[in-house]
């Protein structure tokens, strides 16, 4: 067989060319998935749909075909079977609150939520081990699994509302990464079912599995390779306490070199966050956190553990930020203080909400030692622009999220944001970096992936997919460029007055 | 330097053309510590040692790249002088290790259940993959979410996907204060204990178990592996005898890892940490708090292979045993399916490590 495929290697990847399904017929589909679903399980009357038509990044809307609303795995097996059979697009959503526009519906496809998997299905305190469906909250798991001592790590910024089955789709992060990692580093086992409708397990509640680590290539995969009904997460005992350092310095490239001193004296702070002046003076205005305003830049390092190992590891990022030049370090004394602390940075987004009618959020990712050339880089660009930028960035792993302020009622600042944004992208790969560090890549940097990736390896990720989509039916057109796209190479833009869920911190 | 590595890239990627073309496979190898470990394989040579040095490692990003014929004690002697550590702590398994052939094989050391394992650092490969094309993906940042995740996907692959070429590894400051305690007790008390510390905010970086005795290491701030080790109680080990201990462990050289029982395989058993006790015969050592159980066992492979799915894990025939079946437990037909599917897309002549890791591929 391996020689049948060598023979057929020269011939295009599925969805490497943009696949037409302008011949779907809706009445045929809605008719088949009515005889596989219950009532109420199915939707498809424009009223009903309009909630669907957009996630977190709501300048994209599109509203789907049907929506299916499937309660139990054999109904998944079942509309994708359908959808298999008809050459159906599927795609499939959580809560809806991720940034990239990866639940953006098919026009011509059907929208799987995911939201009646809404319970945790055995939580084994002595193993510290999960089973949940993917549409139970990330928060809902830590809450259940507190009585135990035990919490699971990672943390997005929408964690009160994401799913779990959003996370291993966005492999999503948080501001504790550098300490606990990202999804992939925190799940054990995803069930899932394939386009052809089949069972299949990607990992096992051992820690490892026969055969290649199909788990680490699904975590991510943004929906695009199969369809998760169940998730085994680990769980980590949670920490006696936890402090945070506040530093302020009066030079935004000495904040950067403290920074890279704190993980050079051998400390991987729980979290280490650096926000420069125009972000500080913002968030200070919103929430009041009492952060130093003349300071150009500031860093919050927390630490936790047992109170000894705290208390040691406290000491030590003092003496460090004393010796990078610090002009002034706070020590959180209460849980309050420490809370306080966070307040300000997890108001980002909603203080650039205030202060500017629309913004624009990166979220490239570049190495540490590149922080200063990109901060410099992003002033003059905002000289070049004629707009402003606050930054804040997750320093401790190099995640950047630049907030490009513009109101698009003014003409061509739009524009401007646009090529702003996609400069910062631009150099973010440049310096070394990535594009998307957290949020993915969705339908919103989709033309940003030509910069990042040769021909050679976009088209081997179009293998990758057919290997789990042969027919290409799983959120086709999102993540991956076809070559044709790359050569037209659009842009995007977030627009602060329509992002979804404003009540959540994003950060 | 770099114009001879290009140099030699070039010419490999020849000579996988030339093999798809004229259907003959490659074998690739790097120092060849662990050709004990998967299938028997044949096929023409292809030494990856000429592909050596460290391309970057600036201690401050916690990131090295590496060229993948780089012996592993060169890059470890590098990172120890910055005061770092690959913190999956890998085993060598004879003096030629090689960084590539480490992310081949996928092994990681005492410290995989604590700080994770191999796949869990590796951030970045350039690879030759079966068209003989040069493809980079990942990268040398942490965080990265752009495009599938083929960085992971090729630790452990065993060298079936792609000739690497180059990797980035998250690397993690060595510890300020270690410390390895004793425990007198049976397996299954072992087990629930493990998985009890577990589940407290303890600085555990490794156990082991055999015959009755527990060790325990922790690590971490001094202040916090003092703490530790008042509240567990326990015999202290010295800390020359601990490294020396941990480095058996690890590396397999400790007395009970030579043991000859009768000729019998090692196997390897992965299982959830809180499994009961394997019930097989054999003589067994514990790691990874429960998560890994090697078996010195001449019970037939059927029989190990129905108790470790039973457990909810697989099991690896190890070292010796008949190396022309299969030595990893079969897979179920739909990631089968998967597996194939993946094979032909990175190599669809099958050029690579033919057999090595499933007869099949």
């Amino acid at each position: 067989m391996l020689e049948t495929q060598s023979r057929a290697d020269d011939q295009p990847v599925v969805g490497e060319r943009e696949a037409d399904f302008s011949a779907i017929d809706k009445v045929a589909v809605i008719e088949a998935l009515a005889r596989v679903l219950p009532v109420g399980a199915l939707m498809y009357e424009v009223e009903d749909l309009r909630p669907y038509e957009c996630d977190g990044l709501s300048v994209y809307r599109q509203v789907p075909l049907a929506v299916a609303l499937p309660a139990s795995e054999e109904q998944v097996v079942a509309v994708l079977r359908t959808c298999r059979e008809l050459g159906v697009p599927v795609v499939a959503r959580g809560a809806g609150t991720g940034l990239s526009g990866g639940a953006l519906p098919h026009a011509r496809g059907v929208l799987l939520s995911l939201a009646r998997f809404n319970r945790i299905l055995h939580v084994d305190a002595l193993a510290r081990t999960a089973v949940v469906q993917p549409g139970v909250r990330n928060l809902a798991i830590s809450e259940a699994v507190a009585a135990h001592g035990l919490y699971y790590a990672p943390d997005p910024s929408s964690q009160i509302a994401c799913t779990i089955g959003g996370n291993v789709a966005e492999n999503a992060g948080g501001v504790h990464c550098l300490k606990y990692g990202l999804t992939v580093h925190n799940l054990l086992r995803v069930r899932g079912v394939s386009i052809d409708g089949e069972i299949v397990e990607f990992g096992s509640h051992a820690l490892d599995s026969p055969g290649y680590d199909l788990l680490a290539l699904i975590t991510g995969s943004e929906g695009m390779l199969a369809v998760a009904t169940e998730v085994t997460v680990k769980l980590t005992p949670r920490p006696q306490l936890a402090q945070c350092v506040l530093a302020a310095f009066d030079d935004v490239i000495k904040a950067g070199d403290a920074v890279a001193a704190i993980i050079a004296a051998g400390i991987i702070p729980a979290g280490l966050e650096m926000m420069d002046q125009p972000a500080t003076a913002a968030v200070e205005e919103f929430v009041h956190a009492g952060y130093p305003l003349d300071a150009k830049a500031i860093l919050l390092c927390e630490s936790d553990g047992t109170a000894e190992e705290v208390a040691e590891e406290i000491a030590r990022v003092r003496e460090v930020l004393a010796a990078s030049g610090a002009t002034e370090i706070r020590v959180s004394a209460s849980e309050a203080e420490r809370l306080k602390f966070w307040a300000g940075r997890k108001a980002a987004f909603p203080a650039a909400g205030r202060l500017s009618p629309d913004y624009y959020c990166m979220d490239g990712t570049i190495p540490r030692k590149r922080l200063g050339e990109m901060l410099e880089a992003i002033q003059a660009m905002e000289g070049r622009y004629g707009l402003r930028c606050i930054n804040v960035f997750h320093a401790g792993d190099g995640n950047l999220h630049p907030l490009i302020l513009f109101d698009a009622n003014q003409p061509g600042e739009l524009e401007r944001a646009e090529t702003f944004g996609a400069e910062i992208l631009e150099l973010s790969v440049a310096l070394g970096g990535t594009i998307t560090g957290e949020h993915g890549v969705g339908v919103e940097k989709i033309n940003q992936m030509c910069a990042q990736f040769a021909s050679a390896e976009l088209r081997q990720f179009f293998r990758i997919k057919a290997a789990f989509d042969p027919p290409g039916l799983l959120n086709p057109g999102k993540a991956i460029p076809t070559l044709n796209r790359c050569a037209e190479y659009g842009r995007m833009r977030i627009s602060g007055g329509e992002l979804a869920h404003p009540e959540l911190p994003r950060f | 330097m770099k114009e001879s590595m290009d140099g030699l890239i070039a010419e490999w990627s020849k000579r996988i053309r030339a093999a798809a073309a004229g259907g003959h496979t490659l074998h690739i190898r790097g120092g060849g510590s662990k050709d004990f470990y998967g299938r028997a394989v044949t096929g023409e040579r292809l030494d990856t040692g000429a592909l050596r040095g460290i391309v970057s490692h600036e201690p401050s990003e916690l990131v090295v790249t590496v060229r993948a014929g780089t012996a592993l004690a060169e890059l470890e002697a590098e990172l120890a002088a910055a005061g770092q550590m690959l913190a999956f702590e890998p085993p060598h398994f004879g003096s030629g290790a090689t960084v590539g052939g480490m992310v081949a094989a996928g092994l990681s050391g005492p410290r995989r259940a604590s700080a994770g394992g191999l796949r869990d650092f590796v951030l970045g490969v350039r690879m030759l993959d079966g068209r003989g094309e040069v493809l980079r993906f990942g990268g040398e940042v942490m965080k990265n979410v752009a495009g599938y995740d083929v960085p992971r996907l090729l630790a452990g692959s065993l060298g079936t996907l792609g000739v690497l070429l180059e990797v980035s590894l998250k690397v993690l400051p060595r510890p300020f204060a270690e410390t390895t305690l004793r425990f007198e007790l049976g397996e299954s008390a072992a087990i629930e204990q493990l998985n009890r510390w577990g589940g407290q905010a303890l600085p555990l970086s490794a156990s082991a178990w055999a015959d009755g005795v527990l060790s325990l290491r922790l690590s971490g701030a001094q202040a916090a592996v003092r703490a530790a080790c008042a509240s567990l109680g326990g015999e202290e080990v010295g800390a020359q005898e601990a490294a020396a201990f941990w480095l058996g462990v690890r590396e397999q050289t400790l007395p009970w890892f030579g043991l000859d029982v009768g000729g019998a395989a090692l196997w390897r058993l992965s299982v959830p940490s809180a499994a009961p006790a394997l019930k097989l015969p054999g003589e067994q050592f514990i790691e990874w708090g429960g998560a890994q159980r090697w078996l010195r066992s001449a019970a037939p492979v059927e029989r190990m292979r129905a108790r470790a799915a039973e457990l909810g894990g697989h099991a690896v025939l190890f070292r010796g045993g008949d190396r022309q079946s299969e030595v990893f437990q079969p897979l179920a037909a739909p990631p089968l399916a998967i597996h194939r599917r993946l094979k032909a897309a990175f190599d669809p002549a099958g050029v690579f490590n033919r057999g090595r890791l499933y007869q099949e591929f």
